[in-house]
């Protein structure tokens, strides 16, 4: 008998797992896959203010800390986070003021965003093009490599004594918390679901009604290339994101839609959307045009009906706890797997929840 | 324009196949990244050359011909980077036509009904300390200097490896007027002696195998059986080849210039991955390949895939292959059926893969030889990855090879896991059980990196669709 069960061994399970553990559980955690190989694995890695929720501006203050420095709260495991400064860019008017109001937002929830001027912003990106009339820039930005998550957590939870049951499909959950897995019934005393874009079926098998909108992100990398940049940029509708990585390959993504859904997963990439979003990244930093595209996949991003965060205790069924589907939310997801930890174990969380009540569909009266 | 039938490769496989399709009325188009069709072993020789014509130029140059002769539009010097269409649609929509995206003088979309994905192989190479030296280079590589550009890999090579290509490269070289320093044969004699009833099947690629052999006799090239090279050393390129008996021994140091290395052929599944098609892995016919019937048809509709692409039987019975998928296109999509020349094209290709199967077990990756490279061999060039830092990650949890991608970036550089992915899969296997547990990369585009200037074209910065931003 397990104290917890964490279905789902992305950031936000493998972060949940790994908290519960260190609070003195016994805890499994299992996925159908391997470990942070859907959206935790596959995202862009951009640990960035200016992309993240105003609502969750303070969540992913901390989190850039926990991943900038994962090594000491997680043995030893690093995603390669670096800290850079991150620029917003605005092209048109009409985006400045779009800058100008999510800034303004932003800043209010505590992130350092200061509106600097065209002639600025290539002071701090010198690859920036001519063009950038304006820019939010945040000195706490900063990306990761988002493919190393899996392998980062991996060693902290087994040496936390989680134990770990990768490939083993959980199919449904029986009365008392008997987990019906491919590799037979696992029973636990409280369950946490973590699953991603799988949460509306997850949170079915409870008899819970909680829709999760499936987001197919796309993603290009280039070749390795000469330094182009040294910031991580986006632009002010936010449909881009650009960072150049140390060993010189630049990751082109920022949401452009591809083919997938949750049955197939990521399916393909839409080349009208890789075209859109390349040369949205090549108008912003001139000098990839000079890149070579070496690879484009897609992964999926859940998102609630407010793309706000499903984080908290599952109403009616106590015991059951909930944890994930929030826009952007890689860069927040070490921070709020400690939060949620810290509400099971009956702590006081070092940020509230967001309990969930406000996006089930409401039953038939 | 919509085709009936897209062919992805213009080796004898989809020569063939376009052949038959447009002759018989089918609208085809035949897409190959050469710049003439051809294939590896058909390969064209470079504009404004004229080799000695031998076998293979021969049927090449009749295989181009009847090309030409059969209607089917031809787009040669083009990269396929995107295949698109077919079951890639969203959700609960039937079928779309498949979509090809290619590079050739300028960006080009294809669409057709069917597609035969008939891609070749790419070379096996498993890595020896010293691999990444200049002067190293792919058994392939070499017959594709010596054959379509009339050049020499070197002046002293030494040929080292597995399979009929071994002797090949040795022919070409002597005729070239260039003494091999050695053959190195992972295969023993005994093995060739045991190949030789299903060569037998065709007196002409037997002659021709026994004739290199008379060639490498007569100009004294030592070839030394059930040898492995061990390690190449140098310091600017390669100045050493050493090399040892199978069953251990003392290690010969050999001088060369040039060491042309192939442990055999990989089916290309790149297109098939693509479409999500079901794959099977099987050793003798050169590892994972698209699950298929006997026409070539894959689990996804309309798809087919023909010749070495869809398991490794040799250029002689690319062109029967080929056909057969033809057919089964043609069949499928309501253009005709010709049970009499299928039941041709099945014996035909019968016959000469019996052949192929016979080299293509000599081709068969040796575990002996991935299980031999030392630690601190790099696997993954582009990437810098060591057999050491692989055996590590695997170790770690990654138990599947996409697993090992994200743990070590294996995969992720500009081979796309061409050069790395056999040596790296196997290290995998020898923990999880095996090729099938280790699994097959997901398909990606591009096919082949492309640069992005190519595909931007000329674009207002108002003209791009941004979506909606996500919320604030």
């Amino acid at each position: 008998m397990f104290d917890v069960a964490v279905i789902g061994a992305g950031v936000m399970g493998c972060s949940t797992a790994l908290h519960l553990a260190r609070a003195g559980m016994k805890v499994a955690l299992l996925d159908r896959g391997a470990i942070c190989r859907e959206a935790s694995g596959v995202n862009a890695g951009t640990l960035t203010m200016q992309m993240t929720r105003a609502a969750l501006i303070p969540y992913a203050l901390r989190a850039h800390a926990m991943w900038i420095d994962m090594g000491a709260w997680c043995a030893g495991g690093s995603v390669a986070a670096l800290a850079c400064p991150g620029l917003s860019v605005a092209f048109t008017d009409a985006e400045a003021a779009l800058l100008e109001t999510r800034a303004t937002a932003r800043r209010a929830a505590g992130a350092p965003i200061e509106l600097v001027d065209g002639a600025r912003a290539r002071q701090i990106e010198p690859g920036l093009s001519a063009a950038a009339l304006m820019a939010g820039h945040c000195p706490i930005d900063g990306f990761a490599a988002a493919y190393l998550t899996g392998r980062a957590f991996r060693g902290a939870l087994v040496e936390a004594g989680v134990d770990l049951r990768e490939n083993c499909a959980v199919t449904g959950i029986d009365p008392g918390f008997r987990l019906r897995t491919a590799a037979g019934p696992l029973a636990a005393k409280r369950v946490v679901l973590a699953g991603g874009v799988w949460l509306e079926e997850m949170a079915a098998w409870l008899g819970v009604r909680l829709p999760i909108k499936v987001l197919v992100n796309q993603l290009v990398v280039t070749e390795k290339m000469p330094p182009v940049m040294g910031t991580v940029l986006g632009i002010a509708s936010g449909l881009l994101s650009l960072k150049q990585y140390p060993n010189g390959s630049v990751l082109i993504g920022g949401g452009w839609q591809g083919l997938g859904d949750r049955m197939r997963g990521g399916l393909a990439v839409l080349p009208e959307a890789m075209l859109g979003n390349m040369r949205l990244a090549a108008h912003t930093i001139p000098a990839l045009r000079d890149a070579r595209i070496l690879r484009a996949w897609t992964g999926l991003e859940a998102e609630t009906a407010d793309a706000l965060p499903a984080m908290g205790p599952i109403p009616g069924v106590p015991d059951a706890w909930i944890i994930g589907s929030v826009h952007s939310g890689y860069t927040s997801g070490p921070v709020m797997g400690r939060v949620l930890a810290q509400a099971i174990a009956g702590e006081t969380p070092v940020l509230p929840l967001f309990p969930i009540d406000r996006l089930l569909e409401a039953k038939a009266a | 324009m919509m085709h009936d039938i897209l062919v992805l490769g213009g080796g004898p496989a989809g020569m063939a196949a376009a052949t038959l399709a447009a002759g018989r009325g089918a609208r085809v188009a035949l897409v190959d990244e050469q710049p003439a069709p051809g294939g590896q072993v058909y390969r064209a020789p470079a504009p404004g050359l004229d080799p000695p014509a031998d076998a293979d130029r021969r049927e090449g140059d009749r295989l181009r011909a009847a090309l030409a002769e059969s209607g089917a539009t031809v787009f040669p010097g083009h990269l396929v980077w995107d295949l698109g269409g077919g079951p890639l649609v969203a959700a609960g929509v039937p079928d779309a036509p498949f979509r090809i995206q290619a590079l050739g003088d300028a960006p080009r979309t294809l669409t057709g009904r069917a597609l035969i994905l008939a891609g070749g192989t790419s070379e096996r190479i498993i890595p020896f300390p010293g691999w990444t030296l200049p002067g190293v280079m792919g058994l392939a590589a070499a017959t594709i200097l010596l054959k379509a550009e009339a050049m020499l890999p070197g002046r002293a090579p030494l040929l080292a490896g597995a399979g009929p290509l071994l002797y090949a490269v040795a022919a070409k070289l002597i005729g070239a007027g260039v003494r091999p320093v050695a053959v190195v044969d992972l295969a023993g004699h005994g093995e060739w002696l045991a190949a030789l009833p299903a060569l037998a099947a065709r007196p002409d690629l037997l002659a021709r195998g026994a004739a290199w052999r008379a060639m490498l006799m007569m100009a004294r090239v030592p070839v030394l059986a059930a040898h492995r090279l061990v390690a190449a050393e140098g310091t600017h390129g390669v100045t050493h080849a050493l090399v040892q008996p199978l069953a251990g021994g003392a290690v010969r140091r050999f001088a060369v210039d040039c060491i042309c290395v192939g442990h055999g052929l990989v089916p290309a599944t790149e297109g098939s991955r693509a479409y999500r098609a079901r794959h099977a892995f099987d050793a003798a016919r050169g590892g994972w390949v698209a699950a298929a019937d006997p026409s070539g048809r894959t689990s996804v509709a309309k798809l087919y895939v023909a010749g070495d692409g869809a398991g490794v039987r040799g250029a002689a019975a690319a062109p029967a292959s080929g056909r057969i998928a033809a057919l089964a296109a043609l069949a499928d999509l309501g253009l005709g059926e010709d049970a009499a020349a299928l039941a041709t094209a099945t014996a035909d290709q019968a016959r000469a893969a019996r052949t192929g199967a016979a080299m293509a077990r000599m081709m068969a990756l040796r575990p002996g030889l991935v299980a031999a490279i030392p630690p601190e061999t790099i696997i993954c060039r582009c990437e810098g990855v060591t057999r050491a830092a692989i055996d590590a990650a695997v170790e770690a949890g990654a138990r599947e090879v996409n697993q090992l991608k994200h743990f070590t970036r294996c995969f992720m550089g500009p081979c796309q896991g061409r050069l790395c992915g056999e040596a790296a899969a196997e290290l995998v296997a020898s923990q999880v059980g095996g090729r099938e547990a280790a699994g097959l990369p997901t398909g990606r585009v591009p096919l082949r990196p492309v640069p992005m200037a190519a595909l931007l074209g000329d674009f207002a910065y108002a003209d791009i669709p941004v979506p909606p931003p996500a919320p604030l």
